[in-house]
């Protein structure tokens, strides 16, 4: 058997097995709790570097279409 | 037959000046792209001769149609790294050199958003009064008007274009859901906010067509644009425009893999058997943006429905297959090819189970997870504009302003990379001897363009070294020949130019 065979890649049932880990599932939460810290600390400080005046920010940027 | 999928990717920057009442946009481009040039680069000149942007795939040709840069005379000039950086219309626009695979594409893009970042300081330093030019790595300005981010890929000019527009046109519609970079809002006409408050795409509200040759009106799901850069009689350069600009490396990784992967399929005819068209795709496309639950059914051409997702399982374990029988050497080896599709597998099975798990990796949930997180602290309606604003400036590409960067999705080249490839070639294409000539012999290099450069010696004529090939001028061809060279003179002697 070639390398390439064996390394056969995962079929839609190894698909769904791999989802009902335990194993997996606790890995999955921690990593969605580091994401969810992450973004808590992006929303503390985000007001200091969004432009000052949101409407106007928006309202002045107009482009010309391109391509 | 599939042939090795050289690719690159083509930008537009939104641009605006602040603190500049009136500002003119192309005046703006050409300032920043000067300020670079006077600055860090010096000018070689684009060559226009081979532009032909009128020249259709399907067989006939465009009246009257020019680079927009010729009738302009608009700054355009090459870099060391292959790239062409320039004004295109009213934006500054970085091209990437050619690049071997999808994953150097990804670096060659994020250079770009360097050498964008140095033109900004640059033009600062350059500008009176505080003055300052600053650019967004996006696709709209929230008020109907669009720019492109533009990729391509070399095929096999066998492969009727037709075929290719067929069987690539129900990819190109599902795609986004894993390369969308996401939007606050809808810019088609007439819908209330209420009905699209934010879709996965930047793009999805410009297009009207099914296939064609336009890019800035009534666009086209697949592009007509026929010019090859090359020999055409072997090569077509498959020009899409459909994508958003991505800022997540690796959403236009995935972007660029899998469109690689399914174009050597449709080359190989490994779908031509294959029931995978949707009617109405240019609705679809829309729909599928619009849709945050990733379940409105699309119908099939055959009859029945399928959803977004449903089709790249299909379009993945098609790929699968053809990846175990025929090698994925046309991305640049199983190394790459496993990444690609296994990257692809994890992404489909995480936008089945759970979404927001992604937001470490692709724009569109990055930036809704932002915005949803910006909406519940401070308890805002989908039609506040501090929404839009984030919108916006997710895109920033200036360190201390973009909130992209500080959303810490995962990267796939460091910024030490990227800074090397700002000047840098890359090793496996015709780019590498585009750059290396201009690195080594700047004042002798007249002009330059994708398939040629040209070459003054201080005495008539010109001389022209044609590159029709992109596998050709490799470091592991021209290497040895640009080290015994001193002088272009040697260099074109040598050449037999």
């Amino acid at each position: 058997m070639t390398e390439r065979e064996m390394k056969k890649r995962s079929t839609p049932s190894a698909r769904e097995s791999e989802e009902t880990q335990p194993q997996d599932a606790s890995s999955k939460n921690k990593e969605g709790e580091e994401l969810k810290a992450k973004l808590d600390a992006v929303l503390d400080e985000i007001d200091e570097v969004l432009e000052d005046n949101a409407e106007e920010f928006v309202r002045n940027y107009v482009q010309k279409g391109g391509e | 037959m599939s042939i090795p999928k050289v690719c690159g990717i083509e930008t537009e920057y939104g641009i605006t000046m602040p603190k500049t009442a009136d500002a003119n946009p192309i005046t703006a481009s050409s300032m920043l792209i000067n300020a670079f040039v006077n600055e860090i680069s010096g000018k070689v000149g684009w060559d226009f001769v081979d532009e032909a942007p009128g020249h259709d795939a399907r067989g006939f040709n465009l009246e009257g149609s020019l680079p927009p840069e010729v009738e302009t005379h608009l700054v355009n000039t090459v870099l060391t790294n292959g790239a062409r950086f320039y004004v295109d219309h009213a934006h500054p626009e970085y091209s990437s050199p050619e690049c071997l695979n999808p994953k150097e594409a990804v670096l060659y893009d994020k250079a770009g958003e360097l050498v964008l970042r140095k033109a900004m300081s640059a033009a600062k330093r350059a500008l009176p009064n505080e003055q300052e030019i600053v650019v967004y790595k996006n696709n709209s300005d929230r008020k109907g008007n669009s720019y492109g981010c533009h990729e391509n890929y070399i095929m096999d000019r066998q492969v009727p274009f037709n075929k290719i527009a067929r069987q690539v046109t129900p990819f190109f519609v599902t795609r986004q859901i894993f390369c969308g970079s996401g939007k606050v809002g809808s810019e088609f006409p007439n819908i209330p906010k209420r009905e699209v408050p934010f879709q996965i795409s930047q793009r999805a509200d410009f297009f009207e067509e099914v296939v064609g040759l336009e890019t800035t009106l009534k666009r086209p799901i697949v592009n007509t644009r026929d010019e090859p850069h090359a020999d055409a009689t072997r090569y077509r350069r498959l020009h899409v425009i459909l994508g958003d600009a991505n800022m997540s490396q690796f959403s236009s990784y995935l972007k660029l893999g899998t469109t690689a992967l399914v174009l050597s399929m449709i080359e190989d005819s490994f779908l031509d058997d294959s029931d995978l068209a949707i009617e109405d795709p240019v609705g679809s496309l829309r729909k599928v943006s619009w849709d945050l639950s990733l379940s409105v059914p699309l119908r099939r051409a055959s009859g029945g429905n399928i959803t977004a997702l449903d089709l790249q399982w299909e379009f993945l374990r098609l790929a699968q297959k053809y990846a175990n029988q025929r090698g994925t050497e046309v991305v640049g080896g199983d190394d790459f090819g496993d990444e690609i599709l296994q990257g692809w597998e994890e992404t489909l099975q995480a936008l089945e189970s759970n979404p927001m798990s992604l937001s470490d990796r692709l724009d569109w949930v990055a930036k809704y997870q932002l915005v949803l997180g910006y909406m519940d602290r401070h308890g805002l309606e989908w039609d506040d504009p501090k929404l839009a604003a984030i919108d916006l400036q997710y895109h920033d590409i200036r360190p201390e302003k973009s909130l992209f960067y500080r959303l810490g999705v995962k990267s796939l080249w460091s910024d030490a990379e990227a800074e090397v490839a700002t000047h840098s070639p890359p090793r496996g294409t015709r780019a590498y001897f585009r750059g290396k000539c201009l690195e080594k012999f700047p004042r002798n290099v007249a002009a330059a363009n994708w398939d040629s450069i040209i070459f003054d010696l201080g005495r008539d004529p010109l001389r022209r070294v044609p590159m029709m090939d992109p596998l050709r001028g490799t470091a592991k061809h021209v290497d040895a020949l640009l080290e015994r060279c001193n002088t272009a003179q040697e260099l074109l002697d040598a050449l037999g130019t």
